[in-house]
């Protein structure tokens, strides 16, 4: 078999007989769908909510995006703070590691208190409180790990800190930035679906996903958690995307 | 002033969390023009801690550095370093790599003589066909090559070098050390290189300076008089033992097995 058809067969096989296994198992022990769904029940759970899951969809996408990109930049500025700088890398990290040992299911009650009704803010901030720490200490590790030769080839020929940053430091980071975005962007998503899921008058995927708890509506659950799989691997890939533009240069060559 | 590096009673202490750790204490060198001082000394005597303070990228506590007949006060653009790790960028190509420089420091020569410069350069060390290749892809020999020509891409009048070829096995070295001797007589600087392989230092410079243990002074300079460029049959001459013998000496009273006086 040709190396490239076979890269997309056998995992198409995979699936199909993990399908088909999930089927029989829900045919063989006669299960109904409020207590459990087949793969065969998902096409008609899509067919009559398709508006939902497009507008839930969007919801939680563009709410998990801008705590992303907040969690970049407020990640990015931090750690360039504490990578810099050793009293405040002192001072921040255990502030810091305090912080992400809080588990954020505890958090979303408070939020959700704090800024009762305002829940499209309450949900980008959790999303952003639960991704920006792996990109903080990304990048604080990586500026902060810097070889002193890397500083000074640059700084004896008389540049500037901040021509070293853009033109050495900052791209010396970057295959750890994005290793850490990786992370970020499935911590991202958990935040979003948390507040959707908790919040009493919530909307996005998480929503609809508890609207379809409370009616015990297994195929309307099945088909939010495979929309959100495929939410969580679209952002996934385009991170994988965006660190081959910029970071490719760091992969290994296969073999 | 007819020397081009001088260095004049420095002391340096670094400031460390047990209290002041003395490093320099006493330092004289001097380097003519188009010269080319070895320095050698025990480890952790305080040589890379010269090197940063030839590069002007610190001060000394006393004492003066003197580079073209003006006192170094912060990093000049005529000075060119090159280190054992040869820190090259992952994400450039050799020939970006060795044109990093040039984006430093303001030079008169076009985009398009850069690059001839730079490619110039790379075929003068051997790596002539590897402008386009990524750091990885070349051996840790190659990779000493381009950081040298990165080093001079913008004509430093001093070259600096630290320990460059250590990481190296012998005969990469010794590949290396005839490259200097060729790249020095087309591209003309003053060269200081610190080494801990007595031989390299007979080899490549015309002064070899001994530093004694850590504070280090200057314990004893030996001049390697040179009428030609030499062949690495020249390090099997009587001469040559003779060279090798005062200077294995003179590091063992530096690193104080011995008690009898240096000088
Ligand atoms: N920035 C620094 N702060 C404190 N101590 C240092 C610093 N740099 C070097 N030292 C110490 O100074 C001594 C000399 O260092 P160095 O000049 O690197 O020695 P060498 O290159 O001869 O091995 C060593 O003991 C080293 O630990
Ligand atoms: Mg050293």
């Amino acid at each position: 078999m040709n190396k490239h058809v076979q890269s997309i067969a056998v995992p198409l096989i995979a699936v199909a007989i993990f399908l088909a296994f999930w089927e029989w198992l829900v045919w063989v022990n006669g299960w109904p769908t409020f207590k459990m769904a087949a793969p065969s029940d998902l096409p008609p759970a899509y067919a009559r909510h398709w508006d939902l899951f497009l507008t839930m969809g969007w919801q939680t996408l563009w709410r998990t995006i801008l705590g992303l990109l907040l969690a970049v930049i407020f990640g990015t500025l931090l750690g360039m703070i504490m990578g810099f700088s050793r009293i405040m890398r002192d001072a921040l990290y255990p502030l810091l590691v305090g912080f992400n040992a809080i588990p954020k299911a505890t958090v979303v009650p408070i939020v959700a208190l704090m800024f009762v009704g305002q829940h499209d803010f309450n949900t980008v901030l959790l999303a952003f409180m639960i991704s920006f720490f792996p990109i903080a200490v990304s990048v604080s590790i990586g500026l902060s790990t810097l070889e002193p030769e890397y500083r000074d080839i640059l700084r004896s020929l008389g540049a500037s800190q901040a021509t070293i940053f853009w033109k050495i430091a900052l791209p010396k980071t970057l295959p750890e930035f994005f290793g850490a975005l990786k992370v970020a962007v499935t911590l991202a998503f958990i935040g979003t679906n948390l507040m959707e899921i908790v919040s009493p008058h919530g909307r996005g995927l998480g929503a609809l996903f508890d609207s379809g708890r409370t009616n015990s509506d297994f195929p309307l659950m099945f088909a939010v958690l495979i929309a959100l799989a495929f939410l969580g691997i679209v952002l996934y890939y385009i991170v994988v995307a965006l660190e081959k533009i910029f970071a490719g240069w760091a992969e290994r060559s296969p073999g | 002033m007819e020397n081009l590096i001088e260095i004049k009673g420095v002391r340096h202490a670094y400031k460390t969390d047990a209290g002041p750790l003395p490093v320099l204490d006493g330092l004289e060198i001097a380097v003519p023009e188009g010269g080319f001082v070895a320095v050698v000394g025990p480890s952790g005597c305080g040589k890379s801690t010269l090197t940063r303070l030839i590069a002007g990228l610190m001060k000394p506590d006393h004492g003066e550095v003197w580079l073209h007949g003006e006192r170094v006060k912060g990093p000049r653009s005529t000075v060119g370093m090159a280190f054992q790790n040869p820190v090259l960028l992952e994400w450039r190509s050799i020939l970006k790599n060795v044109l990093l420089p040039l984006e430093i420091v303001p030079s008169k020569l076009s985009k398009k003589e850069a690059e001839d410069r730079a490619r110039f350069l790379l075929s003068l060390v051997g790596l002539e066909g590897f402008e386009d290749k990524r750091p990885s892809e070349l051996s840790g020999g190659m990779r000493q090559r381009a950081s040298l020509c990165r080093a001079l891409i913008h004509q430093p009048e001093v070259l600096i070098l630290d320990e460059p070829f250590g990481a190296l096995d012998a005969f990469t070295r010794e590949d290396l050390w005839q490259t200097m001797h060729k790249v020095k007589e087309r591209e003309p600087f003053t060269g200081v290189l610190i080494t801990h392989d007595l031989r390299e230092s007979i080899f490549l410079a015309d002064q070899v300076v001994v530093l004694s243990g850590r504070p280090a002074k200057t314990q004893y300079v030996l001049n390697v008089p040179r009428t030609r460029t030499p062949t690495l049959d020249d390090l099997y001459t009587p001469e040559a033992a003779e060279q090798l013998n005062i200077l294995r000496h003179q590091i063992q009273v530096a690193q104080g097995r011995t008690t009898e006086d240096a000088a």
